[in-house]
């Protein structure tokens, strides 16, 4: 029987800095949500202001805007993803040559900083430098001005996350249809089975858990983003993709109302843990249902 | 002997993976151009082929003084970040694997939630903290690079404690049994017999550990203002600055990126576990 006291002894660094790096600030964020604080108002001290800067966030149009508009962005960029994916992982199961060359380059986007992802994107795009632009005008007469169509902007930082992301879904469905055995799959064929009935009645529910996993995981991260698109669009063109974490850091943060940030940030994580748990559990039951039949 | 159709199919196939590959290639090449290109050249139409390496935007970049410091800070926090988040997350992840600790199932799950929240929620407490809380009359811990290397360990440790799990809890508990039945203490069992075998999954752990705090910007730009500021910053510097010089921002970026090419071939095989949370293996 080993003593315990080691134990928690060689567990007390990691829970300090973590009650201190993200308990302490969550804590923090809770209490300055309930007060008027603000650093550069005429009285600069903190009073405790009950919920009113929860009631003034349900009339917040900006703040609402910028939760739609990340919700959207976040469904259309995760489908795309876990479709794409999917279909490329399907394909690189079949027997082709240069298998591990193709997987290594499809690694190398979840490594780059999305920083820099957002830089090489403004890069593809700026107009007058980047190819983009040049070829949608000459070869499709579009003129493709970020900085000016809010439709382009929006659409771009969805192009974008697919392209960043993208990689890890097809990692995680080429895990999932690598671990499936081969006997269903042999026994429907015989049994006549077309294509599109193995892929409804197979392939679907033995990856259901694959799918779900990477689905959850990729809203999350869908939901928080906010380096590329800055690094692209600056939020703009005027709020088209100023997404809520944008929002927060670039338009509530420094007008110094830290009692209103404050709410805002907490709610926006509320906001992202139910959404998170609503999909899980809409997921779930959407396929649990005929079971029940 | 493979039919026609199948021989089609895998055709089909190595098709959309080399298209697949362009794609997920041409962005980056493309910044790699224009990182090797003077101001004149690239104007006009787009030009793909590199004919002279135009070396000023890196030599200018390398030779920036803010820049350098932006270099330094960066390898510093990303080193001592995945110096400390490993040995935390050893200790940690030995210490959940082999004492019988009350909940400690709880515990690994809590530590997991560290990394769920998203970053914009907690800058606006972290800067207060930074700025006013933490604090030692005159220091504080904002814009420090120790501000920063503990911070990380928040999203950071979590990963590092889900990586390392499973090394651990792979090594048979009756080796370090046999150790200490042999008089070893605690700390001769950690370096003697845990460490050599669990130095692959450590390796792994302290390089994804090092490009993620190598990458991180939000948290950077935010909590940093002169002294600690990371490469991150530098390069979203170039998005304020009016007249943005593109060849010179595309040397930083490729700089940027340049680790995560020189680790990919070692850690590829983990990340996708990593990133999930040990959800999908490969």
């Amino acid at each position: 029987m080993r003593s315990t006291t080691i134990g928690w002894l060689m567990l007390a660094p990691t829970l300090l800095i973590l009650t201190v790096f993200g308990v302490v600030p969550f804590v923090y964020v809770l209490v300055v949500g309930f007060t008027d604080w603000n650093a550069f108002a005429a009285d600069p001290t903190a009073h405790f202001a009950g919920v009113e800067n929860y009631r003034r966030l349900v009339f917040d149009g900006q703040f609402l805007n910028s939760l739609w508009k990340t919700l959207w962005f976040a469904i259309f960029a995760v489908v795309s993803q876990v479709v794409l994916g999917y279909f490329l992982a399907q394909l690189l199961m079949k027997d082709i040559p240069f298998k591990g060359f193709f997987r290594t380059v499809h690694t190398l986007p979840l490594m780059v900083a999305p920083i820099a992802v957002g830089a090489t994107w403004r890069l593809l795009t700026v107009p007058g430098l980047g190819p983009l632009p040049y070829y949608l005008e000459r070869w499709f007469g579009i003129e493709y001005r970020l900085g000016t169509y809010a439709d382009q902007a929006f659409l771009t930082t969805i192009i974008m996350d697919v392209w960043h992301w993208t990689p890890l879904v097809t990692l995680t469905m080429l895990a999932g249809l690598a671990s499936m055995p081969k006997e269903p799959f042999e026994q429907a064929q015989i049994d006549g089975a077309n294509k599109l009935q193995i892929f409804w009645h197979i392939t679907l529910p033995m990856l259901k858990p694959t799918i779900l996993a990477t689905v959850f995981i990729r809203m999350m991260d869908a939901l928080r983003t906010v380096d590329e698109v800055w690094m692209l669009t600056g939020g703009g063109p005027g709020a088209a993709t100023r997404y809520v974490g944008l929002h927060i850091w670039r338009v509530v943060f420094p007008k110094t109302d830290y009692g209103y940030g404050a709410a805002m940030s907490l709610l926006t994580l509320y906001l992202t843990i139910v959404m998170c748990w609503l999909l899980y559990a809409a997921l779930v039951a959407r396929r649990e249902l005929p079971k029940a039949e | 002997m493979l039919t026609k159709k199948q021989r089609r199919g895998r055709w089909m196939s190595l098709a959309f993976w080399i298209a697949a590959s362009v794609v997920t290639l041409f962005p980056i090449y493309w910044m790699f151009v224009v990182s090797a290109k003077s101001r004149v050249e690239l104007f006009g139409r787009p030009n793909f082929i590199i004919r002279n390496f135009f070396v000023e935007n890196y030599t200018n970049t390398l030779a920036d003084p803010s820049f350098q410091r932006y270099l330094i800070n960066s390898i510093v926090v990303a080193s001592s970040n995945a110096l400390l988040v490993t040995t935390l997350a050893l200790l940690a992840t030995y210490a959940l694997s082999r004492y019988k600790l009350v909940g400690k199932e709880n515990i690994f799950f809590w530590t997991i939630t560290n990394r769920m929240a998203p970053p914009a929620v907690f800058l606006l407490p972290l800067f207060l903290l930074f700025t006013q809380a933490f604090t030692i009359g005159e220091w504080k811990l904002y814009d420090t690079r120790i501000g920063l290397i503990l911070l990380y360990c928040v999203f950071n440790l979590p990963f590092a404690i889900w990586t390392l799990r499973s090394v651990i809890d792979g090594i048979p508990k009756e080796l370090d049994e046999a150790a200490m039945i042999d008089g070893a203490n605690t700390w001769q069992v950690l370096t003697k017999v845990i460490l050599p075998l669990a130095r692959p999954g450590l390796a792994v752990t302290a390089i994804l550990t090092w490009v993620f705090a190598w990458n991180e910007y939000l948290f950077a730009a935010t909590l940093t203002s002169v002294h600690a500021r990371t490469i991150t910053t530098g390069l979203a510097e170039f998005v304020t600055v009016t007249g943005t010089n593109w060849g010179q921002m595309a040397a930083t970026a490729t700089l940027t990126l340049l680790p995560a090419l020189l680790f990919l071939g070692l850690v590829q095989r983990h990340i996708v576990a990593g990133l999930t949370f040990g959800a999908v293996k490969e």
